[in-house]
């Protein structure tokens, strides 16, 4: 560690996560090197709701990786809670797309998972597994086999499995992304209300604007070639969602704004790399 | 080739008969009835269980037919058994004629019969009635001229069968079988084979049940038949359960470690290809034919399967479980015990299954090379002994037993790994 580094551990305060000026090189097998992303820096206080857009190839999941410990950066750290970050960590709690869950175990034993591994007693782990079955809705389907539930609920395991652990942050991989619009909208409420009662900070990647601006307090547009932060918005409707109906949220005037800005930067960037390729 | 004529026939017959009697639509209930597009849809196509009844039924039906069998109400012709006669013209030396008859009883072999008497009334000229018997499907060698007044001069000779003209190597058909006059000029009686198989080559289905009633009550050569097949399965799940011992964590290795892959990645595929029938030379010079020898060859057997099976298990955990489990904070070993060996056991079933199904094959065939009891060693010594019906039996057990085992497997599989295929 350099004495550059060693400083910056001790910017702030603790329960925070700095990403500092980050890089990451991959070499081909042909000699040449893709830039997945080339110095992004970030910090975000605890608590807070980050959700990232960005067109394909950006880097947005090699962030993310990143950040959960299964990739190491070429060039940079990651700092939380005063210390690097040098690998998976359950303080770190992942949420996946899909396929993550234990198909072998029951929902209950799937979200016990964490505290089982580290050994808590199994009558704290029920009590807490029956706590978060609760708040995640769905306390009739404990004893359930994972694959007979529904897409939506299995999420909802997936969410409830990270909370478990009570990690300081939940990094989400496309979380909705393989859901219904129906379900979807449910979910992103669902969302919502864990970042409130929980305080937990999260960061959401995700595909759908209109998801990166009603799950983001801060939203990251992202770049392709190299991967980089384009363009950083502070957003309102995160915090009116907690409390008022998605769809009253997306009637807001800024917030149809908002989208089509976002929309036509994002078409721009695409666009540009198709024009690159030919 | 009648008897695939026969079947094709049936098959054809059954097909016609069963939908003008049945109706078109009628093996189609639910949901699938309902479908207009069925060529080519093939969740559409279940199969129809009139028509596997039909087919057993079918052949059944055709076996009894072809070895006269009381399962089947029809048979085809069997052949000639009892009593028949043909004549035969000799000419003497000095060109003079006389006819005298040759006897005949068929019986079949295995069953005591003597020669017919001969009516005496013409006895009287140079040419002697003959008397002969015969096995059913066989034929039978008279010298029809020995007996005779001068028949063994020079020039004594048989010219015709029941006035047709014979010489040697010719052969003429009389009312119940032929006559042939070999090179020497004696006479070979042939009875009508009919269509019917003999037993040796095919017995009828209710000799095999009864054989297997007799077997399995006094044993086949002082050796019970559970101890038969006792001694093939236990060697089955011994060779299988070493094999498994091994290749499970060895596969497990090759998954998980670069350095063992690459250590036995040459070795694994280059046995596997190799049948472990052509393994049994070798296994025989090097453990001798005894158990040893056996087990060691389904210990091969199953090895390779079983190292495939579980590392192709590894390789099919979605990282994203892995991931998920280490983000969760479990440590390597957690990480193996609940979630690589648990998510690879739908593949090492499945490799089980393939397993036993070849140590199945691989014991019998084992078996027929050397051994002291087993079901194969049980079906090559009754081949020695031409006992076909034990040989049809000790097959149909084989089968039966194969199939046992895995459907014995499969409900394992769905007790144990009920999310298979569920992910």
């Amino acid at each position: 560690m350099t004495e550059a580094n060693q400083s910056s551990l001790h910017l702030d305060d603790q329960s925070s996560l700095h990403i500092d000026d980050i890089s990451m090189t991959f070499s081909l097998p042909n000699g040449s090197a893709v830039e997945a992303l080339k110095s992004v820096s970030l910090r975000l206080a605890a608590g807070e709701l980050l959700s990232v857009l960005g067109p394909s190839g950006c880097g947005k999941t090699t962030l993310l990786n990143i950040l959960a410990g299964f990739l190491a950066p070429t060039g940079g750290q990651v700092v939380l809670n005063g210390h690097q970050v040098t690998g998976p960590d359950p303080e770190r709690g992942m949420v996946f797309q899909r396929g993550a869950l234990f198909e072998w175990m029951s929902v209950r034993k799937n979200i016990g998972f964490g505290p089982a591994m580290k050994g808590v007693p199994e009558k704290q782990i029920r009590q807490r597994v029956d706590e978060l079955l609760e708040i995640v809705g769905l306390h009739d389907f404990g004893d359930k086999a994972i694959y007979e539930l529904s897409g939506g609920m299995q999420q909802r395991v997936a969410l409830a499995r990270c909370l478990a652990n009570d990690p300081d942050v939940i990094l989400m991989d496309e979380p909705l992304g393989a859901l219904d619009a129906l379900t979807r909208e449910k979910m992103q409420g669902l969302v919502l209300k864990l970042w409130k009662e929980t305080g937990k900070t999260i960061i959401l990647i995700t595909h759908s604007v209109e998801e990166a601006l009603l799950l983001g307090e801060r939203l990251l547009v992202m770049a392709p070639r190299p991967g980089r932060i384009h363009r950083e918005y502070h957003l309102p409707f995160a915090e009116l969602g907690v409390d008022a109906d998605l769809r009253e949220v997306k009637k807001h005037q800024d917030y149809g704004n908002k989208r089509e800005e976002i929309l036509s930067m994002i078409w721009e960037m695409e666009e540009e790399i198709m024009g690159r390729k030919e | 080739m009648l008897v695939l004529a026969i079947y094709v026939a049936i098959f054809v017959l059954a097909y016609v008969i069963y939908h003008l009697i049945v109706g078109r639509s009628a093996s189609k209930l639910g949901f699938n009835a309902r479908k207009t597009v069925t060529f080519g849809d093939e969740s559409a196509v279940t199969a129809n269980r009139s028509a596997s009844v039909i087919s057993v039924v079918a052949i059944f039906l055709i076996w009894g037919a072809f070895t006269g069998s009381s399962v089947s109400p029809v048979h085809v012709p069997g052949p000639f058994v009892g009593d028949t006669s043909f004549s035969y013209t000799a000419t003497n030396p000095q060109n003079q004629t006389d006819e005298a008859t040759v006897y005949v009883r068929v019986g079949f072999i295995g069953e005591e019969f003597g020669k017919p008497e001969i009516p005496d009334n013409k006895q009287s000229a140079f040419a002697k009635d003959d008397a002969m018997k015969v096995g059913a499907w066989r034929s039978g060698l008279i010298r029809a001229q020995n007996n005779d007044d001068g028949g063994k001069k020079k020039g004594y000779r048989i010219t015709a069968i029941d006035g047709q003209p014979i010489a040697p190597k010719q052969s003429v058909e009389v009312s119940d079988g032929i006559v042939n006059m070999t090179a020497k000029g004696s006479l070979s009686f042939v009875p009508d084979k009919g269509w019917q198989m003999e037993p040796i080559w095919l017995p009828a289905p209710e000799t095999i049940v009864s054989r297997l009633i007799e077997i399995s009550r006094d044993g086949y050569q002082n050796v019970a038949l559970s101890e038969n097949i006792g001694w093939s399965l236990f060697r089955v799940v011994v060779g299988f359960l070493l094999g498994s011992i091994v290749g499970v964590p060895l596969g497990y290795a090759m998954g998980l470690n670069d350095w063992f892959r690459g250590w036995f990645d040459p070795i694994v595929e280059f046995m596997r290809p190799i049948p472990p029938l052509a393994l049994i030379p070798l296994v025989i010079i090097w453990f001798g034919i005894w158990e040893q020898g056996k087990i060691s060859l389904l210990f091969l057997a199953a090895l390779w399967i079983m190292t495939i099976s579980a590392r192709a298990g590894v390789s099919g955990v979605n990282i994203s479980k892995v991931h998920a489990a280490y983000s969760l904070g479990a440590s390597k070993l957690q990480i193996l015990l609940h979630v690589i060996i648990p998510n690879s056991l739908p593949e090492i079933f499945t490799g089980a299954r393939v397993a036993m199904g070849v140590c199945w094959g691989t014991v019998v065939a084992a078996e027929l090379v050397a051994a002291e009891k087993g079901a194969g060693k049980m079906i090559i010594a009754a081949s020695k002994f031409q006992q076909t019906d034990i040989v049809i039996m000790g097959i149909i057990l084989i089968g039966v037993i194969g199939f046992g085992i895995d459907i014995l497997m499969r409900m394992a599989e769905k007790i144990l790994v009920p999310w298979k295929g569920k992910g």
